[in-house]
């Protein structure tokens, strides 16, 4: 039905403005940090930069998932889903490897705005991430359990254009927090 | 539909409500829109009589100067909890609730486009309430830092009581609650009209809570983002707003109003929305200048986006932001203007029936103009700063929430009650209510104008015995009595009403839209046939086929979406 993939973009276009909000906080604090950790003192672009190719990847093989839905390619559709899953949960391997470096230098929500910003922004970023890997894993049972027979499906279209947000967004706070403490 | 979600499978039977089971159960898990309604209605009035007390609380301490009956800090709680109750859980929840009962029926639909969404965002809503009242029972009390909790005051140095906590919490998930049902309405509204129900016949409430929805859609998120922000800031040691570890507590300002600005528009649209309803039908006339009110309440909602730095002039934004916001904010007494000006047009030559729905509406109209007089006036910078955080805006806001939105709301109660219950309710005691509301109301909150404009500052809970200040706080509190007892009437004529109001018929206001071509109250399933829509008062054509409202129209049978 039409319902639910209008319903997805109007919510989109609401967390859109949440992490608009969110992002707005870090760039009100981007130039204002005296004391403590700052994304040039603290972060390592590189290797994040990496783990987010597997994320920007991920967005890619959900496509070529709702690809094969509508050529009613079911094995298709198990495999892409499955590799989706895999390079979203490797993406957040990566920033729980970042976040527990950081905390390990003493590095918390707390130390001070970058610290607060940081965490907020790149927590219910990669929360976003772990939602979509729970919905991409749901999808994943339905279409072994024999459901998703194509060429249309509400649940795994909604699902992508979830996670193409996601991504998005992504590319956003990378550029904004990485980008440009680093160029 | 080629495939399906199994997990949630579509429903073949008919939805648990109204008439299989009246127990309370069928209640609770009801996904029924008129059911979910009528809990909105019921819990806003739960809200509306717990705010009330508080608000009589606030004005006894008042009555005199030097009064030391309540202690400051519970005075505190008291006008945080009064301020974020009426808002929050009794105004904003109304408006949703007779939304959800009304754009399905008045749109020609069987539900909302998603029943068990609609069922969510009642929960969210009855428990982010029962979540910020649970904080009067615990140690540290209910929150004392105002509805707008400014930081730092609402932070960890200056708060150390849970109160803050509950009250984002609370809000928080009354917001998403609200949010999801702003989507819902979004989607049902652009899918699910009946064939013929363009979005130029749409009638103007559904217009008005359209545009009230797409506000939630997209001002929720932002109080949202800063609620989580407050809250780590108050769990996990956050510095977001916090000046003294680098946060900046002007942003909270911002985002606050951010917010906070367009919510006075979802307070006050769907009120416009029920007096655009109600005036056409009580003057015997269609409404004047349909799409001005339909396009003036798109502008509104569109500037209301741009003015939020309006309540922040006494903080030092300089000039030049300080003139934008201003003129932006005048600039919204335009499209407000038009809308008065169609509303008068409407009832200009109209054979009025001053029945109470009409005397609530005809009220409105003057005491929202007031309110929105006084609100042009502290749109001009200088003028704010002489009367900012003074009961100059006590008086002002309370005449656009109270005259402006709860009268409408009123006229709403009453024009829709014979729909919702099938009785009519009492005209003698509603006439009792509607003028103890009109004296009450105005002998509380016009003297506050000049109370203000003479210096006494809002949220003090005590004040000096100058020249005059007693007396005139005084009668604002007699005032509040008298609001006392037109409530008491309300609720009086509801409960005798409902036991014994005379029967209504489908339609006993002879009113045109759609949902009074069903009975009253509607059946589980809305309508038997959907009468055909081709103009914007289907029933008046149904009525009189020989002079329809738009004799070319042709009678649609596929739907706008199929
Ligand atoms: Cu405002």
């Amino acid at each position: 039905m039409a319902n639910n993939r209008m319903m997805i973009k109007f919510f989109i276009a609401s967390e859109s403005i949440f992490f608009l909000m969110l992002i707005l906080a870090y760039v009100n604090f981007h130039n204002s940090v005296t004391t403590g950790p700052t994304a040039k003192s603290s972060l390592d672009p590189y290797v994040t930069g990496i783990f987010s190719l597997f994320l920007l990847a991920s967005s890619f093989t959900v496509w070529l998932a709702g690809k094969s839905l509508k050529n009613r390619n079911r094995s298709g559709l198990k495999l892409w889903l499955f590799a989706t899953i895999v390079l979203g949960a490797v993406f957040i391997f990566g920033q729980a490897r970042e976040w527990f470096g950081l905390f390990g230098r003493g590095i918390t929500i707390s130390s001070n705005v970058f610290g607060s910003t940081f965490f907020t922004l790149t927590g219910f970023h990669g929360f976003h991430v772990c939602v979509g890997l729970v919905m991409l894993s749901v999808l994943l049972g339905l279409t072994l359990a024999g459901d998703f027979k194509g060429p249309k499906s509400d649940a795994v279209e909604c699902v992508s254009l979830y996670w193409h947000f996601v991504d998005g967004v992504w590319i956003v706070v990378f550029s904004v927090i990485y980008l440009w403490a680093f160029l | 539909m080629s495939s399906r979600i199994p997990i949630v499978p579509e429903s073949t039977e008919p939805l648990p409500g109204l008439g299989e089971n009246t127990g309370l159960l069928s209640w609770v898990a009801s996904i029924d829109h008129k059911q979910i309604g009528i809990m909105y209605l019921i819990g806003t009035l739960i809200y509306f009589v717990i705010g009330g007390l508080e608000a009589l609380m606030i004005r006894t301490q008042l009555a005199k100067p030097g009064s030391e009956l309540l202690s400051p800090e519970m005075y505190n709680q008291l006008f945080t909890m009064h301020g974020t109750t009426m808002i929050f859980f009794v105004v904003m929840p109304f408006l949703i609730g007779v939304g959800v009962y009304l754009v399905p029926l008045m749109i020609g639909a069987r539900d909302m486009a998603f029943p068990r969404l609609n069922a969510l965002s009642f929960w969210l809503f009855a428990f982010g309430g029962v979540l910020l009242y649970y904080s009067f029972f615990t140690q540290s009390g209910a929150p004392d830092v105002g509805w707008f909790a400014y930081a730092p005051l609402s932070e960890k140095p200056f708060s150390l009581n849970n109160g803050p906590t509950y009250w984002a919490l609370g809000l928080l998930v009354s917001g998403i609650g609200s949010l999801i049902s702003g989507l819902n309405n979004v989607v049902t509204i652009l899918t699910m009209r009946t064939p013929g129900m363009t979005m130029r016949r749409l009638p103007l409430f559904v217009w008005m809570m359209l545009v009230t929805s797409f506000l939630l859609v997209f001002v929720i998120p932002i109080i949202t983002s800063a609620f989580v922000m407050l809250l780590l800031d108050r769990l996990l040691g956050a510095t977001f707003f916090t000046p003294a570890f680098g946060g900046s507590a002007i942003l909270w300002q911002h985002f606050f109003w951010g917010f906070g600005h367009p919510e006075v528009y979802i307070l006050v649209l769907p009120a416009f929305g029920i007096v655009s309803e109600v005036i056409p039908v009580f003057s015997r006339k269609p409404i004047y200048g349909y799409e001005f009110v339909a396009g003036s309440t798109v502008a509104i909602g569109l500037l209301s986006l741009g003015v939020w730095a309006h309540h922040m002039f006494a903080v030092g934004l300089g000039n030049v932001a300080n003139a934008y916001f201003s003129l932006a904010s005048m600039l919204i007494a335009i499209p407000t203007g038009i809308k008065v000006l169609n509303w008068v047009s409407t009832m200009w030559g109209g054979r009025i029936n001053f029945a109470v729905p009409m005397l609530f509406a005809t009220a409105f109209i003057i005491e929202f103009v007031v309110g929105g007089l006084s609100g042009v006036a502290i749109a001009s910078v200088p003028i704010d700063w002489v009367v900012t955080d003074s009961y100059f805006i006590v008086a002002h806001f309370h005449y656009t929430i109270f005259g402006g939105s709860l009268f409408a709301i009123f006229a709403g109660v009453y024009y829709w009650f014979p729909k919702f219950t099938g009785r009519m309710m009492s005209e003698t005691l509603g006439k009792w209510h509607f003028w103890l509301t009109v004296v009450g109301f105005n002998m509380t909150f016009f003297i506050q104008h000049f109370l203000g404009v003479m210096g006494m500052p809002r949220r003090t809970y005590t004040y000096h015995d100058m020249p005059y200040w007693g007396s005139m706080n005084l009668i604002s509190t007699i005032g509040a009595f008298i609001i006392a007892l037109s409530v008491l009437v309300f609720i009086w004529n509801i409960i005798v009403s409902l036991r014994k109001g005379e029967p209504a018929g489908d339609n006993p206001w002879k009113a045109w839209t759609l949902e009074w071509a069903t009975t009253s109250p509607p059946p589980v399933y809305n309508f038997k046939l959907v009468p055909p829509v081709r103009g914007r008062r289907p029933l008046w054509d149904l009525a009189h086929p020989d002079s329809p409202d738009e004799p070319d129209a042709k009678i649609v049978t596929e739907g706008p979406n199929g």
